[in-house]
């Protein structure tokens, strides 16, 4: 509520000011900029200030509310601070009435209170500021107005600088990506040694959340969820690389343009299904006919097999295989198929041995994103590939992933500092790594490939 | 010996037309895997959840009798809230079958009716609070171990019910009375999740992917634009332009997994967003939409032909002016079909938005974008993940609606880049 009044006040405010600037301007004759320029150069004068302290406002949580209550919590009780995320966000829980009847202690009551009060007055503070800040962008730029006032090229400077900013939030992310990942990862290696996650084959992540409870100590070696991932990603390869390539050169080489017309997009339509929807197909449909075809030939395999989850998502990605093999297959100059063809090869003695060789870096590239697809692919598994951390080669049995792991450990209540909660983001950066060396590597293929016959 | 010779050449060449001949059958064969596996999928979830369009309901009549409801007409609405309204949905059932007396098969029996009728009733008292004292007709649902048994007892399917024989034959008079029968499932396009799966619906989980995709588009759309913009037409070929670029490419391939670590680690826990929220979902499917839309829109912006730059500038306009009023203009389609696409890929994302906590149990349909809801794919991932039988059909259905909004996308972006190529010739 509090939030949309002060959208409404901003937009208002940034209205008003744009439009008494506009109609400053019509009143005038001789101007230098069109009245339009002047009113858009008043309005984005109260926009940026407050844009400016709207930003501060997002940041003041972290940097001014949470420390404040944590040293209510520790000054009388110094053992509350054992986990200071998991106290905090349970107070701004209670403060947003989420756990009402929960008995809490004197501390945390003092600690709420102080939330209470504190939020309410950053927040005033904030708002004050706020509306302060545009109106004195107003005067600033009222008080600059006569008719010789160069608006337009103020305008277009600040839309340019605008422009470069919102460019700059894919770097932004890609860093936000990076540092979260490597913060929360170096805060995981002060509990775990780096080498026991590399290379240890034990994952059991439940770890007593006090001291004085039983329960397992927790070990977070990782090479099973490797194993389990690459297994998965493997037979999804199986997959998906026949089918994706055999349909690939036939649209490429044998088909009329009409089938390629519809046959292109519809195999397109299997990458653009829902992954929780192949997630349900795998658990509900694959798995249990994979379990009774096992049955009737005397084999016993798990009601979440690796390789229920494995053929499915081999199909999810047949397209990623076939639509940019088809791409380079078709852009393998025809004079070198004509060649081939006059010297008496058949058509398929042409693909194999002119085309695909020719095309194969594009393709080799293609298999890469398909595979890296695979590695980072996560409802199916969730849904269907279970959480035993298996080390096993036998697709029937039940192995777990690196996204699996991350999306269980991550989904429910949270606390940022027991090991559990933070191996999420070391699998996430090994993740995050692996994927973007496929991606890279492939991409440079691509270039190097498309240069060739440019 | 010119003859063998030609005789080997022959079969060579058989051999060879042979090879020939099975390549294109792999070919083929490949084509017809893909295709009958898309179609195995969808017929899979088709037949699956078509059923849940249409709910069973049984019309009884409730005697609203003052002392048993333990209000009157004149009551508060907070006193009608808590008015004994379960008494009464039983009683409705019970005037048929005067012979049940023992109270466990009371309890049996009204296990036939869903907690559906009570809230009716209850609903009904809250909006009409003249009608205590009288006796109303009504037409509620019955409970989900029976419309499983019944939906299939009219395809003609044998199914292992969870209804004991007793009840079946309950059921089997209620249905010779004529007053069982099927309708259409309003409650499952309006109502919110439910524990109860004849009364759950994805009424809040639409509303709430509508309130996320509207935040994903205010984010994605402008800054999206903006960027590609700023890419195709100022930058000069700098190193900070070339590093944006490479950026986008990678960003396009990171696993949505790692999105939803971001989101956790800094919208949640450094901006402190709201947990559960469309607001905090809008703004990481955003981050994995942005890339989507600056290339398409810079392929876009790419078609347009320098001409009109050229046209733009010898009239005097700036190089603002000639892109906002020339060539936005005529790249505009092209960059909306790749917004609509881009929205569709995060239409059906799920990852992300289960670590942020958009899987929370929310009974009733969000208000607002910063009220805690959960989206239509995270409802089929809970509904999925839930043991009762009841979801299965749910969970297959809420999946047609998800793939109609998809189709309903795709078409709207085809139509998009179609009229538009029209206009422009």
């Amino acid at each position: 509520m509090s939030s949309l009044l002060t959208v409404m006040i901003a937009l208002s405010l940034i209205f008003l000011s744009g439009f008494r600037g506009w109609y400053r301007a019509k009143k005038e004759v001789d101007l230098h900029s069109r009245p339009f320029y002047h009113g858009v150069n008043h309005g984005l004068w109260v926009a940026l200030p407050m844009l400016a302290v709207a930003s501060l406002w997002l940041i003041s949580e972290s940097l001014i509310i949470k420390p404040s209550v944590l040293s209510v919590l520790t000054k009388d009780n110094q053992e509350l601070l054992a986990q200071p995320e998991f106290r905090y966000l349970e107070i701004t829980q209670m403060a947003e009435g989420l756990l009402d009847g929960k008995v809490v202690d004197a501390a945390t009551t003092k600690a709420l209170e102080r939330y209470i009060s504190v939020k309410k007055n950053t927040d005033v503070t904030i708002l004050i500021l706020f509306v302060a800040s545009g109106l004195i962008g107003f005067r600033g730029v009222s008080r600059r107005f006569n008719t010789s006032t160069p608006a337009r090229e103020q305008v277009e400077r600040i839309v340019k600088i605008l422009l470069a900013a919102s460019s700059g939030v894919a770097v932004l992310t890609t860093a936000g990506i990076v540092l979260a990942l490597l913060f929360e990862t170096l805060r995981f290696f002060q509990q775990v040694p780096f080498i026991d996650f590399l290379f240890g084959t034990q994952w059991s992540p439940q770890m007593a959340i006090r001291a004085d409870q039983v329960g397992s100590s927790g070990a977070f070696g990782a090479l099973p969820l490797f194993a389990g991932t690459l297994l998965i990603a493997f037979i999804a390869m199986i997959v998906a690389v026949p089918i994706g390539l055999y349909s690939a050169i036939y649209l490429a080489e044998y088909a009329k343009p009409k089938l390629r017309a519809f046959a292109k997009p519809a195999l397109e339509i299997l990458a653009g299904i829902p992954t929780v929807v192949y997630g349900f197909f795998a658990a509900l449909t694959v798995a249990p006919m994979i379990v009774d075809i096992c049955e009737a030939i005397g084999l016993s395999a798990s009601s979440e097999s690796a390789l229920a989850a494995g053929l499915v998502m081999g199909v999810m990605i047949i397209p990623f295989v076939s639509s940019l093999s088809e791409d380079v297959i078709s852009a393998v100059p025809q004079s070198l198929r004509d060649g081939s063809l006059a010297m008496g090869a058949t058509k398929a003695e042409t693909i194999r041995k002119v085309v695909l060789p020719s095309a194969l870096p594009g393709i080799v590239s293609a298999l890469l994103l398909a595979f890296s697809r695979a590695i980072g692919e996560t409802m199916i598994v969730v849904m269907a590939a279970g959480l035993a951390a298996n080390m096993t080669a036998n697709p029937l049995e039940s192995v777990t992933t690196i996204t699996a792991q991350i999306v269980t450990t991550l989904v429910g209540d949270q606390s940022f500092d027991s090991p559990k909660t933070l191996s999420a983001f070391a699998l996430g950066l090994t993740l995050f790594c692996f994927t973007l060396m496929l991606n890279v590597f492939a991409l440079r293929v691509v270039r190097k490939y498309r240069e060739q016959y440019a | 010996m010119r003859n063998e010779d030609s005789l080997y050449q022959k079969k060579r060449d058989r051999r060879r037309l042979f090879a020939d001949f099975r390549f294109r059958v792999y070919g083929i064969l490949g084509l017809v895997l893909a295709g009958s596996a898309l179609l195995f999928l969808l017929g899979n979830i088709f037949s699956t959840g078509y059923s849940a369009f249409q709910q069973t309901v049984i019309t009884l009549e409730f005697n609203l009798d003052a002392e048993i409801l333990g209000v009157t007409s004149t009551a508060s609405p907070a006193e009608r809230q808590e008015a004994n309204a379960a008494k009464v949905a039983k009683n409705g059932l019970y005037v048929l079958f005067p012979e049940v007396k023992k109270s466990k098969d009371k309890r049996n029996l009204t296990k036939l009716l869903s907690l559906g009728a009570e809230l009716d009733i209850r609903d009904l008292l809250i909006d009409k609070p003249e009608s205590i004292g009288s006796s109303v007709t009504l037409t509620v649902p019955m409970s989900s171990d029976v419309d499983q048994y019944y939906k299939a007892s009219l395809r003609g399917e044998q199914f292992q019910s969870r209804l004991d024989e007793q009840q079946k034959k309950w059921l089997q008079i209620l249905i010779d009375k004529k007053i069982v029968e099927m309708q259409f499932n309003t409650d499952f396009f309006t109502r919110a999740d439910s524990r109860y799966p004849e009364l759950a619906g994805i009424g809040g989980a639409v509303v709430g992917t509508i309130y996320t995709l509207l935040i994903c588009l205010l984010i994605a759309f402008p800054l999206g634009v903006a960027a590609a913009i700023y890419l195709e037409e100022f930058s000069r070929d700098s190193f900070m332009a070339r590093m944006v670029e490479a950026n986008i490419n990678n960003l396009a391939a990171v696993p949505s997994v790692i999105f939803g670590l971001l989101g956790l680690a800094v919208i949640l826990n450094v901006f402190g967003l709201p947990r559960s929220t469309p607001l905090a979902g809008g703004i990481v499917l955003a981050l994995m939409t942005l890339p989507t839309i600056i290339i398409a829109c810079r392929s876009a912006i790419k078609t347009v032909p320098p001409s009109i730059r050229e046209a733009g500038m010898a009239m005097g306009a700036s190089p603002i002016q000639v892109t906002f009023h020339h060539v936005m203009p005529a790249a505009m389609s092209g960059t909306l079909t790749g917004t609509i696409i881009g929205l569709a890929q995060a239409l059906g994302e799920t990852a992300p938005l289960l670590m942020i906590g958009m899987v929370a149990f929310i009974a009733n349909v969000p208000g607002a974008p910063s009220d805690p809801a959960t989206a239509l794919p995270v409802q089929i991932y809970l509904w999925a993940e839930s043991a009762e039988r009841g979801f299965v059909e749910k969970t297959a259905a809420a999946i047609m609606v998800i793939i109609v909004f998809l189709i309903a996308m795709n078409l709207l972006a085809v139509l998009i880049r179609n009229r538009t190529r029209i206009s422009n010739k």
